[in-house]
């Protein structure tokens, strides 16, 4: 026997003689589509919803509140970011989609502050790392915010100012607010 | 008026009639296969096409469907053979149109003296002309494969000729026990035959009389359709077929042909089967009811009534095809094969022969 020669492949399993012979299996099979269309008839006919679907936009999915979704910046009383400019979440990105630019705070007790801080969601990861990274609570992605799409890749930089003015979601995991549209983003609108 | 006159109107009227009739399911169709195929399976199905923001459950998709199969490239390949390959979707759609013609949608219809029997083409041989026209149908998709200038679309024509071949000689076999049965090849002479009742209860359709002719004609008439799961012709998923070369309305018509198809099965199944224009216990003078109750209607009623139903069960027989599209997966091509020479054909010749012994005794 040569090395080369090739075994004879197993039948996964062995066909019935009732598998065989198709029509009961056929039956079978059409009795349970049949049936799915009848109860989704017969619930679509007094009102009720059979499907599975979600008719988004329209009607949207209830969200879980440990999903992360798009990040927002926590701020302060004053309404200032509570970010220190730590580099933190920057270091552990492993998307690299976070630019932090740090400058000086006018209030001596609080080293630095960003000047900059952009999110490219284009290449984030929703990994959620820097949530975990960041020892002051300054960036979560508790938003429920999950439609971020743009017509260019500059759309998909959210800005500092944009993060900044984010909600959280509410009780329904739902988002309470949206952020601009992309073109405003993009300094086109 | 000459006589002439008037009955060229009524040719023309019915011919109209089924036309109408045929091409509107064809076209409800696509609706229908979208729409059916998501309450299958737990979903919605294309709902969003609206005129005016009235979505009216999705109806418009067959509108839109259409708007964007016409105004998309109408591309020819630079090799092709241009006379053939713009005749092919034609034919595919002529032959699967002149399928219907023979099939009656009801019973004579007597008006002002005269007696017009309620087919298209009142032919004495008309189970031969829709077999010849399904099988002519299948030029069309050889023509195409043929002059694509492209081996997959050639390949894929031979598939549908192969698979065509072997449908076609077990439809012909299958039906010949009903013809024996009723003792005609006239459709009309079919649906009449199958008026009459067994101990004046159970109606003598052909899905009584002829059970395994009608398992073994709706399979292999699901076959000559080209559809799943006899739709290794195009199998759209992987290896597609004899269209692939096809774009804009003729790839439409193709897709068209095929629910037309489905749409001639539906009623040959109908005409052969199910009774025809036939109503349970309605005769020509009104419902004479198994306990001996007599319900007299008028003769215009009775023929409302026949045709009603005819349409109703070719609609019923649409669905049921549907569901079968949508539950069954995609035989093999020698799968196909097997079940057609070695299943559908000897099982037919035994029907034949097992209805013309029970004929004799």
């Amino acid at each position: 026997m040569s090395p080369t020669t090739l075994l004879p492949v197993a039948r996964q399993t062995p066909e019935s003689p009732r598998q065989r012979f198709y029509l009961a299996e056929v039956l079978t099979g059409l009795g349970v589509t049949a049936g799915h269309f009848f109860r989704n008839m017969g619930l679509w006919l007094t009102g009720r919803k059979g499907a599975v679907t979600y008719q988004w936009p329209e009607e949207r999915r209830p969200l879980a509140p440990r999903l992360r979704s798009l990040h927002r910046l926590v701020r302060r009383e004053d309404g200032s970011p509570r970010c220190v400019a730590c580099m933190m979440c920057e270091t552990v990105c492993p998307a690299h989609c976070i630019y932090i630019v740090a400058a000086e705070h006018p209030n001596p007790e609080i080293e630095k502050y960003p000047e900059r801080f952009d999110i490219d969601v284009g290449k984030c990861i929703f990994c959620g790392y820097c949530v975990e990274a960041c020892p002051e609570d300054a960036i979560r992605m508790d938003t429920g915010i999950l439609e971020f799409s743009a017509y260019s890749r500059a759309g998909m930089i959210y800005s500092k100012e944009v993060l900044l003015a984010l909600e959280p979601a509410g009780a329904d995991g739902l988002p309470t607010v949206q952020p601009p549209p992309a073109l405003w983003r993009q300094g086109l609108g | 008026m000459s006589a002439v006159a008037v009955d060229l109107g009524v040719a023309f009227a019915k011919v109209a009639f089924v036309m109408g009739f045929v091409l509107n399911m064809g076209g409800l169709l696509t609706w229908v296969e979208r729409k059916q195929s998501a309450v299958m399976q737990d979903r919605v199905g294309a709902n969003r096409a609206s005129i005016f923001g009235f979505r009216v459950i999705g109806l418009f998709h067959a509108l839109a469907d259409a708007l964007k199969l016409l105004t998309k490239e109408d591309f020819m390949p630079a090799r092709a053979d241009r006379g053939l390959f713009v005749a092919a979707p034609f034919v595919s759609v002529f032959f699967a149109l002149c399928g219907f013609a023979t099939i009656p949608f009801g019973d004579v219809l007597r008006v002002g003296g005269r007696e017009i029997s309620l087919q298209a083409v009142p032919l004495n041989a008309g189970v031969l002309f829709v077999f010849a026209m399904l099988s002519m149908g299948v030029y069309g998709v050889m023509l195409a494969g043929w002059s694509s200038a492209n081996n997959y679309a050639l390949l894929g024509g031979q598939r549908a000729a192969a698979l065509m071949i072997s449908a076609e000689v077990a439809i012909g076999a299958s039906i010949m026990g009903v013809c024996m049965v009723y003792g005609s090849l006239d459709l009309q002479e079919i649906a009449r035959g199958q008026g009459t009742h067994w101990w004046g209860v159970v109606p003598k359709w052909g899905i009584f009389t002829q059970p395994l002719g009608l398992i073994l004609f709706l399979t292999a008439g699901i076959a000559s359709t080209k559809r799943v799961p006899f739709d290794f012709p195009e199998g759209e998923s992987e290896i597609i077929g004899y269209f692939i070369e096809y774009s804009g309305m003729k790839f439409g018509m193709f897709m068209m042909a095929d629910f037309l198809e489905t749409v001639v099965i539906a009623g040959m199944t109908t005409a052969l089967f199910l009774g025809g224009w036939q109503v349970p216990w309605l005769f020509a003078d009104g419902f004479h009811l198994p306990g001996g109750a007599v319900w007299a209607l008028p003769h215009l009623a009775v023929v409302v009534l026949q045709i009603v139903a005819f349409l109703v069960k070719v609609v019923v027989m649409c669905w049921f095809l549907m569901l079968v599209r949508w539950t069954l997966p995609r035989f093999r091509y020698d799968q196909a094969m097997r079940l057609g020479w070695l299943g559908l054909l000897p099982l037919s010749i035994l029907n034949i022969v097992v209805t013309a012994g029970v004929l004799l005794l």
